[in-house]
């Protein structure tokens, strides 16, 4: 458990991580909470030529709402949006899902824009982010770009993110509809990645039908997933039990999942679509309550 | 005024700290300020450093090793191989079950993570990257994964460099009687089977494993300090293995982080270390790191059962039928009683008063790392109780009978003791019944039934465990028990100094049971002197009397006994003392609590430090100055702790999630010293035996990667999954112990993993379901739901 050598390097200005990262290229790595990197650099999984720390750049950390979003700074810890609780009723699913991220110890360091940028399929922010259609901001020395969560998840630990850019903020839409959201996450203990994890995310109309609905599958297949089909099915509906479990079927189906020592394919397939049911009637029970 | 004095009394209870006082754990203060001395935290001038190269198959031929890269880095003082040891004769060593282990891999690896290369360095970071840099040609071998596939004819000859050995058993073992138990099976009006696996799991301590060996080249010394459960045997084993002369070996185990009988074998590493530092005469420093420990080092269980009860039309047991086969891995290197090659585990008959049983046990070879025998085991009483506990759980089904009662109805009565058992042990003492109706009354057991069949009609799914266990701990006698041929006593040295203070040297081991505490109290029980001036001292073998060490719950069982005798001897030799003080005959000396008088003048006192000062200073003619003494003691039998445990849970049906509701242990071991550190014990194992039924497990693929080589992939619960304890007890002295203590150490992890099986499948059974093997996963308990229709 000794890594490889490495430099390592804690610029204080973004531009300098920038640059540092247009001259190195796929030989750096970018250290925010370290939760995730410093084990595979123990584990020799990793062996960057350079670490580039980026704990000392201002304007990284907080949640703010503006312009019709709330902003997530990347660098913003887990634990912080476990505490960001005015977003109970915009935003429950992040509520829910940051208590669940692995243990107290974990989401004191992790950040939000590491866990994403990391991808791991078993990561939990990426299925919240594609269930509230989140979008990325991404910063190189050439410029900025802004993706969107749906298409940023492409594979195990592969995402849209360049070797030059680095993630600043997390930017989610947030409507005046009555919305409510939910995570489920199956682990085996507390600190364990999910065995299976679903986000539910869903906005009312003023006739009480499905206005919006965002569907995020976790540890299901090799990246975090939208179940676009299920979402499809009930935008414009009344969100009754029949619509509900169609749904939460179509969730299922849109899991890959793969027998490991968690489960069968078909157990985890078959705990997606529990989820997504149980979330579904969560979300729907607290949009209906909420204040529009 | 009578309030006051049974105030005085507690007060002076609490002063002295004798048995069953709670007393806060001596050595507490260290460990909770981060103070505590363990092996790593051992430097000395000139320390080098080992890191062991590990092969990544499971089974493979070594076609060659080059080390040249790795020996170019500056830094690295040795590249040490198997080639380079067996110019020493070192190559191999014995193991504690009288099979050998390869030290570092010469002709074949025969297990992931097996040890084929040592690199020495200045420095920890060197070491490992020169490790990376040592490469091996290997040509793989079809790798042996289950000990059904090593006994198949023609499989791959794991051992072939054995002489003799042609197949991949390694020993066949019965216990009890066959014929008696074929003809209780022959009229029996019904018999319940049970075939299930307890699967391989490990005991991580906190503390890996690791040793710092200082041979020092102008004297000759060996001095090593070592994560030793058994700092004498280990002694003794080096001196053969390593052919050094005993007298010149030191081994020094200090602070223990947690050892559950993963440092009881001797393993590669402590021999290479300690042959580095004899070649290169300087120290050498060897620590493992967490997946070195897991995948290399003593794991436990792995274990196949398959059984019967019989039963007659009264619905009692009449006998008993065990097949076993065990997978040891590459090594026979279980640590346990010679004897005995399925270590106890004829104590099957658990609780239970069965006429006539019989067990076949057989052991194999597989690519898999060896060992068998650890994690809180007490030689394999965990699967012996698991086994039967989960039979019990059966035969209550098919009886249609609630599991209390089938117990109930069958066990060994109270009056019954000594009970001798089928399968040769004789039971020192106990009462079930009782200990099964406090836990009972605790759980409020008939409400619950009552809700269970509520939520049943209501398709909701919770069940109610029940296990009864009893224990067999505290090896020896020592003509029965031994390791490696070193009989199993244990030995306790007591001094009292002149101004009444001891010091308590022992043959044992704590790697956080608490001995400082508990045997400085026995002396304070005996001898009357404040516990809190008792010096417990252990681990070092210059400085303490040769014993067999801790484990298999055996502290409390011989060097408890041990201490209390020597005590007693101090205590006689005290009274002789004070003949001569008081000038009177030494028949007329009475003692008790510290103080010695004379027959019928109560008033006239000389306490036990005034003997302590005469002992030095005003002693009769012809006595031998000092209060010193040490004994050796044999057990005349082993202790049989036991106890009754009930587990709530509830099923999620839709995830096949189990959530543990209550847990109530009730145990008895007799006599508790420190009832707090009994109940701390208690906890521990409740913890792991949760682990165990729920999460633990090490396993492999086909090819024989280890899947379970980090706390990622191998669970171990923490304090937000573990269930809340409540306990209860009951004491049933053990008659042959002379402070009437059992041990305890182990009963938790031996008696709950069924108890929480059981619990599920009390859940479960109304739809069919009658066997989850371990861990019970919720994908395991999903699938059986599935496999009856069940679903959300």
């Amino acid at each position: 458990m000794f890594p490889a050598a490495f430099d390592y390097i804690a610029p204080g200005a973004l531009d300098e991580v920038l640059s540092l990262l247009g001259q190195h290229g796929d030989d750096a790595k970018v250290l925010a909470g370290g939760q995730s990197l410093i084990p595979l650099l123990k584990l020799r999984f990793a062996a960057p030529v350079i670490v580039i720390d980026i704990g000392r750049v201002d304007g990284l950390e907080g949640i703010r709402r503006e312009n019709g979003h709330v902003r997530i700074g990347a660098r913003t810890r887990h634990r912080d949006v476990e505490g960001a609780t005015d977003l109970r009723g915009t935003l429950d699913v992040l509520l829910d899902a940051a208590p669940l991220i692995s243990d107290p110890l974990i989401r004191n360091m992790g950040t939000v824009g590491g866990s994403i940028c990391h991808a791991d399929p078993a990561g939990d922010w990426g299925a919240v982010m594609l269930a509230v259609g989140a979008e990325f901001v991404l910063k190189s020395a050439g410029g900025e770009r802004v993706l969107p969560a749906a298409g940023f998840f492409q594979g195990p630990f592969t995402t849209g993110l360049q070797s030059n850019e680095v993630m600043t903020e997390i930017r989610i839409p947030v409507g005046t509809g009555k919305s409510g959201g939910t995570y489920l996450k199956l682990e085996r203990k507390v600190g364990d990645f999910a065995s299976v994890a679903a986000a539910v995310h869903i906005v009312l109309g003023g006739d009480g039908r499905v206005a919006s609905a965002g569907i995020g599958l976790c540890a299901v297949g090799a990246h975090s997933i939208k179940a676009t089909a299920a979402e499809a099915a009930l935008v414009g509906q009344e969100p009754t039990d029949d619509v509900i479990a169609a749904a939460a079927r179509l969730a299922g189906e849109a899991a890959e999942p793969k027998a490991d020592i968690r489960g069968s394919a078909e157990y985890k397939r078959d705990v997606a679509r529990v989820f997504v049911q149980r979330g579904l009637h969560t979300a729907v029970k607290r949009a209906q309550g909420a204040a529009a | 005024m009578a309030v006051e004095t049974a105030e005085a009394t507690e007060a002076a209870r609490q002063a002295m700290g004798g048995i069953g006082v709670s007393l806060a754990r001596k050595e507490d203060a260290r460990f909770i300020h981060g103070q505590g001395h363990y092996v790593d935290d051992v430097v000395l001038p000139g320390m080098l450093h080992m890191v062991i190269v590990r092969s990544p198959h499971a089974h493979a031929r070594i076609k060659g090793i080059d080390s040249s890269a790795a020996m170019a880095i500056p830094g690295v003082i040795a590249v040490v191989t198997g080639e380079l040891l067996a110019q020493h004769n070192l190559a191999w060593m014995p193991t504690l079950s009288g099979d050998t282990q390869a030290v570092l891999a010469t002709d074949k690896v025969r297990f992931q993570g097996q040890e084929v290369a040592c690199v020495i360095a200045e420095t920890k970071y060197i070491a490992e990257d020169a490790a990376a840099l040592v490469s091996v040609d290997y040509e793989p071998l079809q790798a042996i994964t289950t000990p059904q596939q090593a006994i198949e004819p023609g499989a791959i000859v794991i051992r072939d460099e054995k002489e003799g050995q042609t197949d991949n058993k390694i020993y066949h073992w019965e216990a009890g009687d066959k014929d008696a138990t074929d003809a209780a099976f022959a009229r029996a009006a019904k018999v319940v089977s049970l075939e299930t696996f307890y699967p391989r799991c490990h005991p991580a301590p906190l503390e890996t494993c690791g040793c710092v060996a200082d041979l020092d080249p102008v004297t000759g010394n060996a001095t090593i300090y070592m994560t030793s459960q058994a700092p004498h045997a280990h002694r003794t084993l080096f001196a053969i293995v390593a052919g050094l002369p005993e007298e010149k070996i030191r081994i020094i185990s200090p602070d223990l982080g947690g050892g559950f009988g993963n440092k009881v074998p001797i393993y590669p590493g402590y021999v290479v270390a300690t042959a580095a530092s004899l070649l290169i005469g300087r120290p050498v420093k060897w620590i493992e790191d967490r997946t070195d420990n897991l995948i290399s080092t003593g794991f436990a269980r792995d274990y196949y059962m398959d059984g019967s009860v019989a039963i007659d039309d009264s619905g009692k047991f009449i006998g008993l039928r065990v097949n076993l086969l065990s997978d040891n891995g590459a090594f026979f290197a279980d640590a346990q009683p010679s004897k005995f090659k399925a270590g106890l585990f004829h104590i099957v008959t658990g609780s239970y008063d069965i006429p006539a049983a019989h067990i076949v046990a057989d052991g194999a070879y597989t690519n898999k790392a060896p060992g068998g025998v650890a994690y809180r085991c007490s030689f394999r009483v965990t699967e012996a109780s698991y086994f039967i506990e989960r039979l019990v759980e059966s035969a209550a089904v098919e009886l249609g009978q609630d599991p209390v009662t089938t117990r109930l109805n069958n066990f060994i009565q109270p009056e019954a003791f000594p009970y001798q058992s089928a399968s040769g042990f004789e039971y020192d003492s106990g009462d079930y019944p009782r200990a099964m109706k406090v836990a009972l009354d605790m759980l409020g057991y008939d409400e619950l039934r009552k809700e269970q069949a509520e939520k049943r009609a209501k398709g909701e799914l919770m069940g109610i465990g029940v296990a009864s266990f009893t224990e067999v701990v505290g090896a020896g006698k020592g003509k029965d028990y031994d390791i490696a041929g070193l009989r199993m006593f244990d030995s306790a040295e007591l001094r009292v100094h002149p101004t009444g203070k001891a010091i308590l040297k022992l043959g044992v081991k704590s790697q956080g049971q608490g001995h400082e505490t508990t045997f400085a109290q026995i002396v304070a029980e005996e001898l009357g002197i404040p516990a809190s001036d008792v010096e417990v001292r252990e681990g070092d073998t210059d400085n303490t009397p040769f014993g067999l060490g801790t484990y298999a719950s055996r502290s409390t069982p011989v060097g408890g006994a041990a201490t209390a005798m020597v005590s007693r001897k101090l205590r006689d030799k005290g009274k002789l003392i004070a003949a001569h003080l008081f000038e009177a005959d030494v028949a007329d000396i009475e003692f008790a609590k510290g103080k010695y008088t004379v027959k019928g003048s109560p008033d006239n006192v000389k306490t036990i430090q005034d003997i302590a000062f005469a002992a030095y200073t005003n002693l009769p003619e012809g006595l031998e100055a000092g209060l010193e003494g040490v004994t050796y003691y044999d057990p005349p039998n082993m202790t049989f702790p036991f106890g009754t445990y009930l587990v709530v849970v509830d099923i999620d049906k839709g995830t096949g999630q189990v959530k543990v509701r209550r847990m109530v242990a009730v145990d008895d071991c007799g006599v508790r010293i420190n009832p707090m550190i009994v109940e701390g014990q208690i906890h521990g194992g409740l913890t792991e035996g949760f682990g165990i039924a729920f999460m633990e497990l090490i396993t492999f693929d086909d090819e024989g990667n280890c899947i379970g080589s980090n706390f990622m992939d191998y669970l171990i619960p923490t304090a937000w999954e573990t269930p809340r304890f409540e306990l209860g007890e009951t004491v049933t002295p053990s008659p042959h112990h002379p402070i009437g203590a059992k041990g305890v150490g182990e009963s938790a992890t031996v008696g709950s993993p069924a108890a929480y099986v059981n619990a599920v499948i009390d859940a479960l059974s109304h739809l069919g379901i009658t066997n989850i093997d371990m861990p019970v996963t919720s994908d395991k308990v999903w699938a059986a739901l599935r496999s009856k229709g069940v679903t959300e």
